[in-house]
C-alpha cells in the first residue's frame, strides 16, 4: 500500500520528468543554434591553422597570443600587434560614440513621441519602424549616396558656395559613425519610448510645483525614471555596433576596419580560423565586461539616499 | 471667523480659460472672480467638470488663463511658470517621486530652492514630525500605505512654506474612516502652519465640515461664495440648494418684500415668511426651499398637507417622504429616539409645519 506521502512523491517525480520532456525541443534548439556553435568556436581558437583554411586538430595557444601580440618571424620575440590594437580601439571608440550619438538623438525623440496624444503616438511609432522594412545593405547604400563626394550634402554645400571642394566624408570613421547612428537609432528610441510612455507626467508637474526648473526636472525626475529604457537602448545599440560588419565595409571602404572585418579576414583571405575564433571570443568578452560595468554603474548612480 | 485678517492671499480677477479652438472650443472657466483671504481654509466645491480643478491649476501655474489676472498678495502671477510661484500643490494622485525616499520627497522642494543641507535636514525632520511619519523617513514611497502617502504628499507641499497650499481632491482615494481622520488632520495642519489652504472637492459634506468659506461652482462659473452656514441655509440659486444637502423645492407666489424677508404663498394656500437674498426682487412665482430638518410632521393640519409615501430609517434620523396634496414631493427629517419609532406610517394623512425662518426664496 502506497502512503499518501509516497503518492505525492511519485506525482512530483512525474511532474519533473514531464517538465524536462516538454522543454527538450526548446533546449535542443538552443544548444544546436547557440551554445553548440559557440563551443566549436571556443575549441577552434585553441587549435592550429590548416594550410588552406580549416584547422589541424593539434592544441596551440598561438591564436590567443596573436590576438594582441605579434611574433617576430626571425627571432620569435613578442611585440604588441599594433594593427589589432588599433582596430580594437577604433571599434570600441566608434561603438561608444554611436551609443552616445543615438542616445543624444533618441532621448528627445522618445520624449517627443511619449508626450503626443495617444493617437498620434501610434503614428510616430509606426514611422520609427519604417527603416526596418528595408534591408540593412540598402539603407547603408542610401547613406553612402548622401555623404559621398558627389552626394546630396556635398552638392548642396558646393552649389551654395559654402565650400569650394567636396568634403571627404566617405571612407572615414565619420562615415562609419553616421551610418551606424542612422541604422541603430530606432533600437535606442524604442526602449526609451517604452519607458517614457509609462512615465506618470503628473510627477513632472509635481517637480515644477516644487521649484524644479525644466533641466532639474529632466535630470532629477524624468531621467531616473526612464533609465531602464536608456540602459536597454544603450545595450541594444552598443552590442551590434561593436560587431557591425556591413556598415564599416561599405562606408569605411575596407580601409577603416572594425572587428567584424578583421574576423572575416581571418576566416577568408587570412586562412587563420583559430585566430578568427579567438578574436570572436575576445569580442564577446569585451561586450560582457562592458555590459557588467555599465549596468553596475548605472544601477548605482540611479538611487540616491538622503 | 471673526479674528481673520482681511488681507487677500489670492485674488482671481475675471479669469477665463478656454480649451481647444474653433468649433470644439470649451470654456472651462467663464469670467470667474473670487478673493481668498489670508489664513483661510477656502473650498472650491462643485461636480466634476465644473472648472474647480482648472481654477486650481491656473493658480498653481500648470495652465495659463485665456483672460484675466491672478494676484498673489497683489502681484500678478498668471504669466509665471509653476516653479516661480510660492504656491505648492497636494495632488489627487499624490504624485510622490517613486525613486526617492520619504525624506527625499519632502526635502525636494527645499533642495530645488537651493537651501543649505543642514536647513533642509532640520526642516524635513520637522515636517516628518508634523505629519507623524518619523519612523518611515527612509522608506521608498511605494512601500507605504495610501494614508501614509497622503501624509508625505502634505509634508512635501508644506516643507517649502508656501504662501498658499493647493489641495486637489486629496482625500478622494482614501476609505471612509481614513478620510474622516485626514479631514481632522488637515484642519489641524492648517491651524498649526497658518498657511492659506485652497481645497478642491466634489464632496459637499467634506466642504461643509472643513471650510471657513466655500465657493460653489457649476459649468465654469462661481455661483455663490460664503461660509458653510451661508451656503447651506441661504442658498442663492437652485443649483446650490440642490447640490448641497437635501432640500425641498416648493413653488410660491411672492409678495411684500422688505428687510430681506418676503411673504410666500404656497400652493396649499398657506402663507409663510421666507428669506430673500440681498438686492433680489422676485416677481410673481418663485421657488422656495425648505431643508428637511427644518420642517415637522404633525397629525393635525399644518402649513402643508399630504400623504406619507415612504419612511426610511437612517440610524440617527428618519426620512419621511410625503406626497403633498398639491402634487409636489416633500421630505421631512426627524431625529430618532431610542424609545419609540417615528410615529408615522406609509399611507398616513399628515400635516407639515414649516419652522420660523426655515424658508429661502431662490433666484432662478
Amino acid at each position: 500500500m502506497a502512503t499518501a506521502e509516497e503518492v505525492a512523491k511519485a506525482a512530483e517525480r512525474r511532474d519533473v520528468r514531464d517538465r524536462w520532456l516538454l522543454s527538450a525541443p526548446a533546449l535542443l534548439v538552443i544548444f544546436l543554434a547557440a551554445t553548440g556553435p559557440l563551443l566549436i568556436v571556443l575549441v577552434y581558437s585553441f587549435l592550429t591553422p590548416g594550410s588552406y583554411g580549416d584547422v589541424k586538430w593539434q592544441f596551440s595557444p598561438e591564436a590567443w597570443i596573436a590576438v594582441f601580440l605579434e611574433r617576430d618571424i626571425f627571432d620569435d620575440t613578442l611585440s604588441i600587434a599594433a594593427a589589432h590594437v588599433t582596430i580594437f580601439l577604433r571599434s570600441i571608440k566608434l561603438s561608444v560614440v554611436t551609443t552616445i550619438a543615438t542616445l543624444a538623438l533618441g532621448f528627445p525623440t522618445a520624449y517627443f513621441m511619449a508626450t503626443r496624444s495617444e493617437k498620434t503616438r501610434d503614428l510616430w511609432l509606426f514611422l520609427i519602424t519604417i527603416p526596418f522594412w528595408t534591408n540593412l545593405l540598402i539603407r547603408t547604400f542610401a547613406v553612402l549616396q548622401i555623404i559621398r563626394n558627389e552626394g546630396i550634402i556635398n552638392t548642396i554645400l558646393l552649389k551654395l558656395g559654402i565650400i569650394s571642394a567636396p568634403i571627404q566624408i566617405l571612407y572615414t570613421d565619420t562615415a562609419i559613425l553616421i551610418g551606424m547612428a542612422y541604422v541603430y537609432l530606432p533600437l535606442m528610441v524604442l526602449p526609451i519610448y517604452a519607458s517614457m510612455e509609462k512615465l506618470d507626467f503628473r510627477l513632472v508637474e509635481a517637480g515644477y510645483d516644487l521649484y524644479a526648473t525644466r533641466f532639474q526636472v529632466l535630470r532629477r525626475i524624468i531621467f531616473p525614471l526612464v533609465k531602464p529604457g536608456v540602459i536597454a537602448g544603450s545595450i541594444l545599440v552598443f552590442i551590434p555596433a561593436l560587431g557591425a560588419y556591413v556598415t564599416p565595409s561599405v562606408l569605411g571602404g575596407g580601409k577603416n576596419m572594425m572587428l567584424s572585418n578583421l574576423i572575416e579576414l581571418q576566416f577568408g583571405q587570412g586562412r587563420n580560423w583559430p585566430l578568427g575564433s579567438a578574436l570572436s571570443i575576445a569580442v564577446m568578452i569585451i561586450v560582457m565586461v562592458a555590459l557588467l560595468a555599465y549596468v553596475r554603474n548605472a544601477g548605482k548612480s540611479g538611487v540616491r539616499h538622503g | 471667523m471673526p479674528d481673520k485678517p482681511d488681507r487677500n492671499a489670492i485674488e482671481v480677477v475675471n479669469v477665463s480659460k478656454i480649451f481647444g479652438s474653433g468649433e470644439g472650443q470649451v470654456a472651462a472657466l467663464d469670467t470667474v472672480s473670487v478673493s481668498i483671504r489670508e489664513n483661510e481654509f477656502f473650498t472650491l466645491l462643485g461636480p466634476s467638470g465644473c472648472g474647480k480643478t482648472t481654477l486650481l491649476r491656473l493658480i498653481a501655474g500648470f495652465d495659463f488663463p485665456t483672460a484675466g489676472e491672478i494676484l498673489l498678495y497683489g502681484q500678478d502671477i498668471a504669466p509665471l511658470p509653476p516653479f516661480k510661484r510660492p504656491v505648492n500643490t497636494v495632488f489627487q494622485s499624490y504624485a510622490l517621486f517613486p525613486h526617492m525616499t520619504v525624506a527625499d520627497n519632502i526635502g525636494f522642494g527645499l533642495e530645488m530652492l537651493g537651501k543649505p543641507k543642514a536647513e533642509i535636514k532640520a526642516r524635513v525632520a520637522e515636517m516628518l514630525k508634523l505629519v507623524k511619519m518619523e519612523a518611515l523617513a527612509g522608506r521608498r514611497t511605494s512601500q507605504i500605505s495610501g494614508g501614509q502617502q497622503q501624509r508625505v504628499a502634505l509634508a512635501r507641499a508644506l516643507a517649502p512654506q508656501p504662501k498658499v497650499l493647493l489641495l486637489d481632491e486629496p482625500l478622494s482615494a482614501l476609505d471612509y474612516k481614513l478620510r474622516k481622520e485626514m479631514q481632522i488632520e488637515l484642519k489641524r495642519l492648517q491651524h498649526e502652519t497658518g498657511i492659506t489652504f485652497i481645497f478642491v472637492t466634489h464632496d459637499q459634506e467634506e466642504a461643509l465640515t472643513m471650510s471657513d468659506r466655500i465657493a460653489v461652482m457649476s459649468s465654469g462659473k462661481i455661483l455663490q461664495v460664503g461660509s458653510p452656514w451661508d451656503i447651506y441655509d441661504k442658498p442663492a440659486e437652485r443649483f446650490v440648494a440642490d447640490f448641497i444637502g437635501e432640500t425641498n423645492f416648493l413653488t410660491a407666489a411672492i409678495s411684500g418684500i422688505g428687510n430681506g424677508k418676503a411673504r410666500a404663498t404656497l400652493k396649499s394656500g398657506t402663507t409663510i415668511e421666507a428669506t430673500v437674498a440681498e438686492g433680489f426682487q422676485p416677481k410673481g412665482n418663485a421657488t422656495v426651499v425648505v431643508r428637511p430638518e427644518h420642517a415637522k410632521l404633525t397629525n393635525s393640519k399644518g402649513d402643508l398637507s399630504g400623504t406619507v409615501e415612504n419612511v426610511v430609517y437612517f440610524g440617527t434620523d428618519t426620512h419621511i417622504h410625503v406626497q403633498l396634496d398639491s402634487g409636489e414631493d416633500f421630505t421631512v427629517r426627524q431625529q430618532n429616539t431610542r424609545s419609540a419609532g417615528c410615529g408615522f406610517e406609509r399611507g398616513d394623512k399628515v400635516g407639515i409645519l414649516i419652522g420660523n425662518d426655515a424658508a429661502q426664496v431662490l433666484k432662478d
